[in-house]
């Protein structure tokens, strides 16, 4: 019998339908991964008992025929969803403890499809990095390593590194991510895996702990475009708590795959090819226009001019939505509060704070508020907006010469932990190529497209039109199957 | 008639004062702005807060179309610009009573723009000269909660209650020049509020509150600098407010100083103004566009339905009464002051005209005069409104119906007015059971004052002399020895035709 902890979504899902195993069996088999992989620090908390709870009433619905369209798979559940009775921390010291008393949308839609949950994800802290450094719990490693003969811990990109290490490390099928500037599409390449980040508004943003509402979108991540489908339907949805969630009902995606591109026009933009970019992601981008060509799609070179200023503008507008989300976290009403003897109010919220966030957070805090404050605002924030609207227009121009675009998911291959941790701008960087759909708003997709010279997963992006969640499917498909990617981290932990 | 011009006489001459208001008035809604919590009054702590005004994380604002809607029903009864697009800013800044750390207002893009309120000086006097308050904007916002620090020796407890009760600021142009202008404009804004049903004016429970901005110059000159006092509630203190700050301004200007622009706490037991903080250490809100909220874009039908469902405003309801009630410029504009008032004086009116056939416009003079003087005398010795009158529309105008067809004179309805106040019965009942009715017997009525006329010889002679004032003395003794109950017209002609006898 085949090891249940290899299998993907669709595998485990099908064939527990056919009676080829158990529910309890696939949820045991996943627990024992999970605890066996402390070295990974993937989980902040595990939650067995959920996992095999609903494993067994996977099982006995399986007996009355009542089955649900995730029922006997088991996930894993980025940090940041708040989760009924369960901690929820975002990976932060001040929120250590909190526990909330209800249960995130796009969470409760997963356990409502007969998901189980085998743990809480760790992550960048307050979903804010990009290497999985920041969290309060300790960085997350990637399972990869390179074939150098070193032996650097890597890695697993950011900010949901929890949900991207624990997947390629099989240690959940798959798991929830969030996607602010680049969150589930860069680690999902670091790791050679697959994450789909949907139009902003496709899924509820209601009981995600928030970093930028307005760039902030949950998505799934997975080993396969098929069982990110999967996923993805189970999690979007309009919801009247959200008042920027879509009013629109949630396509058919798995059952409309097609990896049959004829017809379609795929643009390369050509700002994309920023300087010193390594060869090798050249080369990987070649790669995916032959497959994409493959497919039956004709490729054709697009302009989106103000790329470059995509990522200064990111770095204004997420910072400035995070500092003012984050001002609740202020030791008054829940999480870690810290009293100096004698302190007023204004001592406690410093005290607090001070101590509760970590350094990445800080930093983004005080841009944020910098670039609000009165004499700065015109200069940064609104200018930013202006921006974000510009790279909203280039998008739209593009539409007019192509369906969907073709670009790199990140500009490296995953680095090693410590690597650029002292420079923030260098850390930055690797969403260049992630935050314009984030800013955008559109659907964006990464796909592995190969291994780089020291056997690192590399990642192709796919951008689609807003609501066209099909489409990034359907290309990202293609890829996936001219690709044929199987490499996998060989198990050291 | 023209007003006196209010001015301060300063030791270096006159100054006059400069007023504007921000008002802050409670919507009324069952819910609050943007979560499903209760907005009742008066709950115990913290029993109406929902995960949303907890600001508990994840959670998320959902306007609530109620609120919106009644801000721009009254955006439209005081002839503002209602915005089609508005947006909803966060004005960021850490207090305990404000759980976001931010509060969710409307800075930059309000729903309703510019209007104005006309406003009567002398309110005692319908005739004396109106002033027209220019609005410069309303737009809606979130409340905080309460701090509480009197529960505790050494701790302070937060109630949230009152977290993301919606609000109107309603922002005056600093068109007011004296503390009446201000009365004035609050009790009229209070009065267009509770006709609109958008806040309850109810200032003793903050339902209504304003921070009063108060400048004085010289005649003439520039604006001065401003300071502004918080959170007053009530118009007697708005006017205290305003008069005691100019004072204090003039004087500071005279004895050399500067006016420094900050925030003033109105203490109404030493009826002083007192710094709360100067603009120096001022907050700096970093407003910006709450990302959690699309912008609030209004169409055709939303603001057809809000317009449809106004009632007649007080201004308009007031030319009314004077036009087709035929009623005085002043009664006119004591009934329309309050919703209440006219609600009710209009069910006497309408139950007047039809038991009693007529025209509204015939009944109308007869039935203002009444609640106006009868019953709101007799509401006040009570202790009592309009709301808890135990007196009914309908039973007045059955009072009414009887004085009008002559059953009862003036003072035998006044006699059976205070037994329905004692026992809630009808007026019909009252008269049969206690023999009220008014009589036009001319045979009782002769004898009567053929009586009076013999008892009072000297009197008729006085009379016969030219003495004509006594006409009332002889009316009035045998209105007494007929026991009030004879008709006053009737006991004029017999005793004018016995007098010339």
């Amino acid at each position: 019998m085949t090891n249940l902890t290899d299998l993907t979504v669709a595998e485990i899902r099908d064939g527990f339908r056919a009676g080829d195993f158990t529910a309890r069996e696939v949820a045991e088999g996943f627990n024992a991964n999970v605890a066996a992989a402390k070295a990974l620090n993937a989980f902040i908390v595990k939650t067995p008992e959920h996992a095999l709870a609903a494993a067994d009433a996977a099982d006995a619905a399986r007996t009355s025929g009542d089955l649900k369209p995730l029922s006997g798979v088991p996930i894993g559940m980025k940090d940041l969803f708040c989760t009924n009775g369960v901690q929820t921390t975002a990976a932060s010291h001040i929120l250590e403890g909190f526990v909330p008393t209800y249960e995130s949308t796009v969470s409760g839609k997963l356990w409502d499809a007969g998901a189980g949950m085998l743990g809480k994800l760790n992550l960048d802290q307050f979903a804010m990095g990009s290497s999985n450094e920041t969290s309060y719990f300790g960085n997350v490693i990637s399972p990869w390593k390179r074939n150098d003969g070193g032996n650097a811990a890597l890695a697993p990109g950011g900010s949901s590194g929890g949900s991207a290490s624990a997947i390629s490390a099989r240690l959940c099928p798959a798991a929830t991510g969030t996607d602010t500037g680049g969150s589930i599409r860069q680690p999902a390449a670091f790791v050679g895996i697959s994450g789909i980040k949907p139009t902003y508004g496709r899924c509820s943003r209601w009981g995600v702990v928030a970093f930028a509402s307005s760039l902030d979108q949950a998505g799934p991540m997975a080993r396969t475009v098929r069982d990110n489908a999967i996923m993805l339907e189970a999690m979007a949805g309009f919801d009247p708590k959200d008042s920027t969630s879509l009013d629109l009902p949630v396509p058919a995606w798995e059952q409309s795959l097609s990896s049959d591109l004829k017809g379609k026009r795929i643009g390369i933009p050509k700002e994309y090819r920023v300087d010193s970019m390594p060869a090798e992601i050249d080369a990987l981008w070649e790669k995916g226009i032959a497959f994409l060509n493959d497919a039956g799609a004709e490729i054709v070179e697009v302009s989106l001019p103000h790329t470059r200023y995509a990522l200064p503008a990111y770095y204004i507008i997420a910072p400035a939505e995070a500092s003012s989300n984050l001002a609740r976290y202020d030791g008054v009403r829940f999480g870690q509060r810290e009293l100096p003897d004698g302190a007023g109010l204004q001592d406690m919220y410093a005290a607090t704070r001070a101590a509760g966030f970590g350094p990445e957070v800080k930093r983004r805090v005080m841009i944020g508020t910098y670039v609000l404050s009165a004499g700065y605002y015109d200069a940064y924030y609104t200018q930013a907006q202006k921006v974000r609207t510009l790279i909203s227009r280039d998008f739209d121009r593009a539409w007019e010469s192509c369906d969907l675009l073709l670009a790199p998911t990140a500009p490296s291959a995953a680095f090693a932990l410590g690597e650029k941790q002292a420079d923030p701008l260098a850390m930055y960087l690797n969403d260049v190529f992630t935050v314009p759909a984030s800013l955008a708003g559109l659907p964006a997709m990464s796909v592995p497209g190969g291994l780089d010279a020291q056997g690192l997963p590399l990642g192709l992006q796919i951008i689609g039109k807003a609501l066209d969640e099909q489409g990034v499917l359907n290309a990202a498909l293609a890829i996936e199957e001219r690709a044929g990617f199987t490499a996998r981290p060989e198990k050291w932990w | 008639m023209t007003e006196a011009t209010y001015r301060i006489h300063g030791a270096t001459g006159e100054w006059e004062v400069v007023i504007g208001l921000e008002v802050h008035a409670q919507i009324t809604s069952n819910a609050k702005l943007f979560s499903g919590a209760s907005t009742t009054f008066g709950a115990e702590p913290n029993t109406q807060v929902s995960l949303v005004d907890a600001a508990m994380p994840g959670m998320l604002p959902v306007p609530n179309r109620e609120c919106i809607r009644q801000a721009v029903r009254t955006g439209m009864a005081i002839d503002a610009q209602i915005n089609r697009y508005s947006r909803f800013d966060r004005k960021n800044y850490f207090y305990a009573d404000l759980p976001q750390g931010y509060q969710i207002s409307q800075l930059y893009h309000p729903i309703v723009g510019e209007g104005e309120i006309v406003v009567t000086l002398d309110e005692k006097n319908p005739d004396s000269a109106t002033k027209t308050i220019g609005i410069e904007r309303i737009h809606v916002e979130q409340d905080a909660g309460k701090l509480m620090h009197d529960q505790h020796p050494t701790r302070s407890y937060v109630d949230l209650n009152r977290s993301g009760v919606a609000l109107m600021e309603i922002v005056s142009k600093p068109d007011m020049r004296s503390p009446v202008e201000a009365g004035a404009y609050v009790r009229k804004l209070r009065s267009i509020l509770r006709y609109v049903g958008s806040c309850d004016g109810n200032m003793e429970e903050g339902s209504m509150r304003a921070d009063v901005n108060v400048s004085v110059r010289k005649p003439g000159d520039e604006f001065g600098t401003r300071t502004e006092t918080k959170n007053v509630n009530s118009v007697r203190f708005v006017m205290a407010v305003i008069e005691h700050e100019a004072n204090r301004q003039v004087d500071v200007l005279e004895s050399g100083g500067k006016i420094v622009q900050e925030t003033r706490l109105y203490d109404p037991d030493r009826n002083e103004t007192r710094s709360m903080r100067s603009k120096e250490d001022a907050h700096d809100y970093r407003y910006f566009p709450d990302p959690d909220l699309l912008p609030l874009e209004l169409d055709d039908a939303f603001l057809d339905e809000c317009r449809a469902s106004l009632p007649e405003l007080p201004d308009a309801k007031r030319k009314r009464y004077e036009s087709e009630l035929g009623l005085s410029a002043y009664n006119a504009a004591v009934l329309t002051a309050e919703a209440e008032t006219a609600r009710w004086f209009e069910a006497l009116v309408s139950e007047s005209a039809r038991i009693q056939n007529k025209g509204e416009g015939d009944v109308a003079k007869a039935a203002a005069n009444w609640l106006l003087s009868e019953l709101f005398g007799a509401l006040n010795r009570l202790g009592r409104d309009l709301d808890t009158s135990p007196v009914s529309p309908a039973q007045g105008a059955e009072l009414l119906s009887l004085v009008a067809d002559g059953t009862l004179s003036g003072t035998l309805a006044k006699q059976v007015f205070e037994i329905m106040l004692e026992t809630g019965d009808e007026a019909g009942k009252i008269v049969e059971e206690k023999g009220l009715k008014q009589t036009s017997d001319t045979g009782a009525i002769e004898e009567a004052a053929a009586k009076i006329i013999a008892e009072n010889a000297d009197k008729v002679e006085q009379y016969r002399g030219g003495k004509e004032a006594l006409f009332g003395f002889f009316v009035g003794q045998t209105m007494k020895a007929m026991g009030g109950k004879a008709n006053p017209k009737v006991v004029n002609e017999i005793m004018k035709k016995a007098l010339q006898a």
